[in-house]
């Protein structure tokens, strides 16, 4: 990758504390990608574990892409431009190996169809950050990608969940899952 | 098929444990919608001429959850709760917000009955097409944060193991009753996440009575077609434009009205409605959100207004409650209702009532109710097992309030709601105490009074409304007023969240339904003959009432008491209600709604809009 490429390449930064858990992120998602309102079809999940500590779950675009080395068919590669990870729909054999791979179990079957869903960045103009921001809550962002540790966001729905609690109920927050 | 329904409903008999689709045709969702309208339509199918004999606390009652049309799309997910009431034996449609009613119809499904009577408890597990009568008796008495906990874990794992190959499984969305419901009480309530709650009606003891500790659902489906995607699109954006137009709204939801409703409009209930008023600055919505809100913006599915917010106490005596906002009513009825004015006491309160399972304008109404017949010595610290009820004292209407949920000592009698426990204290003490009791019908009053004339409800509003004190359905001229519940009907049917209606043409909302369903309606169509039809439906299976209530229009159509008393302080002080007055608009309003001067729906009226069977069994209380 050239610099003046490395330069457009993005990321969106999230904020878990700010999620309202108004799924706006999911409808633009699955609207812009399914044409449909489709929650369990959006490459970007808001989980609420437990009420109140809702956060969006979506690829973190990990330094070493994991999930790209593991797949058996190649049906993952890595946008030049955006940094996302593209799924070849129709080299995918639904195997699972990439969610497997993942240190966050990030990527998911698509509901009715064997194929993985991974956030494609939209090309590079995210829609969930759109409406997020749109809306004020500002708990996604876009930013440059830059040389940080972006496989720390890789994490399972039960080890964010856990910590936001903490953060947002106190010290009895890890109970309440 | 029409756009915007799954096209099938679920109904499940929990005593023969059979399982059924239900479908309606074309024309019955045209006129009826969804939610309400559809709940009512249903009821009366049922039940009809019957409706006297149904006990809502028996096995026969239908708890109907159903989706409208508009769930899903419209910003802000929301559910409608319904069956016969056990707090006004009529119809109440309570709607609830959260993911339940998108995940339902994701599933495939628009609604559910459930009939019958489970043996021992049970919760209803839907995964798209796969509906499942589950044990729960390992849930059976648990809180609301135990039993969320206990089910999202328990439902996932189960989701995962069967679906091993999806990845993560989010967690369902889950519909649920704690103790108070389990124990049939008249307030408690049908739940969602935390402090999301159907109140009006008692639905929570509905499904208590049934033996149904939950309903989880998950659906994998997209919503279902709509007739219009572009046009849906840009009614999305432009309902979420104006909310976003309103950023005080937003940030403070209705919580800025434990303070302002008092101060302001003089219509806030304190101590029982003795006054209206109050200028309590510690109750402030500064003070909320600098104490309590560790999160000033909390929605649910697609709503861009998120007025919810969450409330943690974090230190002190208080430490550890937890709930949202708490919004206006709750600040106001578990809150100055009860003579306490500060943040950390009112979440403590809250969250209990939360906790377990308890309506908060029910309870709060019923609790203000005992405080008050203590402060004037009629229920002594012995009739209350103890407690010295004394205003303010939050810790005291909690163990009052767990006495209620538990139907133990005192609370059994409280657990039957003001209205009925007003008649049972009367008949104990021999003492007439119904003009304490600020209720109507069975249902105490939402935390909006009349005196002051300052505030949205109209002086005949809640004497008139089919859903009695019920404060988001109130009877309103003219009948197209954005106020009144023909309007209202419309939210509760589509089954979408009023507050994010504010500041739209009503048109919008029109068109909206348009884009989903393909059909066109106008306001006026709707308001003159569908919302008509509600109207006279829910009227009369409330008129019919029974087995242990009848309602009298001629003594029950009219304000609790208290109302005609003259408010004791603040800007309005010596207003009361002038009885002469809210018969003179209660005459007017029977007359523009087809009810004759007894408040009985007319036959003219009734056989005009084809309910020729709904005129004959109002025949015999003619
Ligand atoms: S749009 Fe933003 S605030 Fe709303 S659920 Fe998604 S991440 Fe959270
Ligand atoms: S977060 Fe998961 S899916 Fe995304 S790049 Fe990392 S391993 Fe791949
Ligand atoms: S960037 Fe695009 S694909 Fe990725 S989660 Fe957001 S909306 Fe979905």
């Amino acid at each position: 990758m050239s610099e003046a490429e490395k330069r457009e390449a993005i990321w969106i930064a999230r904020d878990y504390s700010k999620c309202s858990g108004c799924r706006r992120c999911e409808i633009a998602c699955s609207l812009f990608h399914e044409k449909r309102i489709w929650p369990e079809a959006s490459r970007i999940r808001v989980f609420m574990l437990a009420p109140g500590i809702e956060f969006p779950h979506f690829c973190a675009q990990c330094e070493d892409y994991p999930c790209v080395e593991a797949c058996p068919t190649k049906a993952l590669s890595i946008s030049k431009e955006t940094g996302a990870v593209l799924v070849d729909a129709n080299t995918c054999i639904g195997c699972g190996k990439c969610i497997e791979a993942c240190p966050g179990n990030v990527p998911h079957m698509h509901p009715t169809e064997n194929r993985i869903l991974i956030c494609d960045l939209c090309g590079g103009d995210p829609q969930c950050v759109k409406v997020c921001r749109e809306g004020l809550w500002n708990a996604l962002q876009v930013v440059p990608r830059r040389a940080d540790s972006y496989k720390l966001y890789a994490r399972t729905p039960e080890e964010i969940a856990r910590s936001l609690a903490v953060k947002i109920f106190g010290e009895e927050g890890e109970h309440l899952l | 098929m029409i756009c915007g329904y799954a096209g099938k409903f679920l109904e499940v008999n929990l005593s023969t444990m059979e399982i059924k689709e239900v479908r309606f045709s074309d024309e019955v969702l045209k006129d009826y919608v969804g939610g309400r309208g559809l709940a009512a339509k249903i009821l009366w199918d049922r039940f009809g001429s019957r409706w006297e004999t149904v006990d809502p606390l028996g096995s026969e009652n239908l708890l109907l959850l159903l989706t409208g049309p508009l769930t899903g799309f419209f910003p802000g997910g929301r559910i409608c709760v319904s069956g016969k009431s056990p707090q006004s034996n009529g119809v109440i449609g309570s709607t609830v917000g959260g993911e339940f009613g998108v995940e339902l119809k994701c599933a495939g499904y628009d609604g559910i009955f459930v009939s019958g009577e489970a043996e021992k408890p049970v919760y209803l597990f839907i995964k798209d097409g796969d509906v499942e009568v589950r044990d729960a008796s390992h849930i059976w008495g648990l809180d609301a944060k135990q039993t969320v906990a206990v089910l999202t874990r328990e439902c996932r794992e189960l989701l995962k193991k069967r679906f091993p190959q999806k990845g993560e499984w989010r967690e369902p969305a889950i519909l649920y009753i704690g103790p108070a419901g389990e124990n049939k009480v008249r307030t408690a309530v049908v739940a969602a996440k935390w402090s999301h709650a159907a109140g009006y009606g008692g639905y929570g003891a509905v499904m208590g009575a049934k033996k149904l500790k939950a309903v989880v659902v998950k659906g994998t489906g997209p919503l279902p077609e709509v007739a219009d995607m572009e046009a849906v699109k840009r009614l999305i954006q432009e309902v979420c434009n104006n909310a976003y137009e309103s950023e005080l709204w937003r940030r403070w939801g209705t919580g800025s009205g434990g303070y302002e409703v008092g101060a302001k409009s003089s219509s806030e209930p304190v101590r029982n409605w003795q006054d209206e008023w109050h200028d309590e600055k510690s109750f402030g919505v500064d003070q909320f959100e600098n104490r309590v809100w560790v999160k000033q913006y909390w929605g649910d599915f697609g709503c861009p207004t998120t007025c919810l917010k969450l409330a943690v106490v974090r230190a002190g005596r208080f430490k550890g409650a937890i709930t949202d906002n708490p919004d206006y009513e709750l600040q106001a009825y578990v809150g100055t209702n009860l003579g306490i004015f500060t943040p950390e006491a009112n979440v403590y309160m809250a969250s209990v009532i939360d906790d377990l399972g308890l309506c908060g304008i029910q309870t709060g109404n019923v609790l203000g109710f005992a405080a008050e017949l203590y402060q004037r010595g009629i229920l002594t610290k012995e009739d209350l097992d103890g407690v010295e009820l004394k205003w303010g004292d939050a810790e005291a209407f909690a163990v009052l309030a767990k006495k209620i949920a538990y139907r133990e000592g005192v609370g059994d009698i409280l657990a039957e709601g003001t209205y009925r426990a007003a008649l049972k204290i009367g008949r104990l003490k021999g003492l007439d105490v119904m003009p304490y009791a600020v209720q109507v019908k069975g249902v105490g009053v939402g935390a909006h009074g009349i005196r002051s004339e300052k505030d949205y409800p109209e002086i005949y509003s809640y004497a008139c409304s089919v859903q009695c004190g019920d404060h988001t359905s109130i009877a309103c001229m003219p009948l197209d007023d954005s106020r009144s519940e023909h309007i209202r009907i419309f939210d509760d049917s589509g089954v979408i969240c009023f507050f994010n209606t504010f500041g739209l043409p009503r048109a919008l909302v029109f068109d909206f339904y348009k884009a989903v369903t393909g059909i066109e309606l106008t306001k006026e169509e709707w308001v003159n003959t569908k919302a008509m039809k509600i109207i006279q439906l829910q009227r009369a299976m409330l008129l019919l009432g029974g087995p242990d209530l009848r309602w009298n229009p001629e003594i029950h159509d009219d304000n609790p008491p208290r109302f005609y008393e003259p408010l004791p302080s603040g800007p309005f002080k010596g207003k009361a209600v002038e009885r002469a007055r809210v018969d003179e608009e209660k005459r007017k309003y029977y007359e523009l709604v087809g009810w004759d001067e007894r408040g009985i729906p007319k036959s003219e009226v009734l056989r005009r809009l084809g309910l020729d069977d709904v005129d004959k069994a109002l025949e015999k209380l003619r």
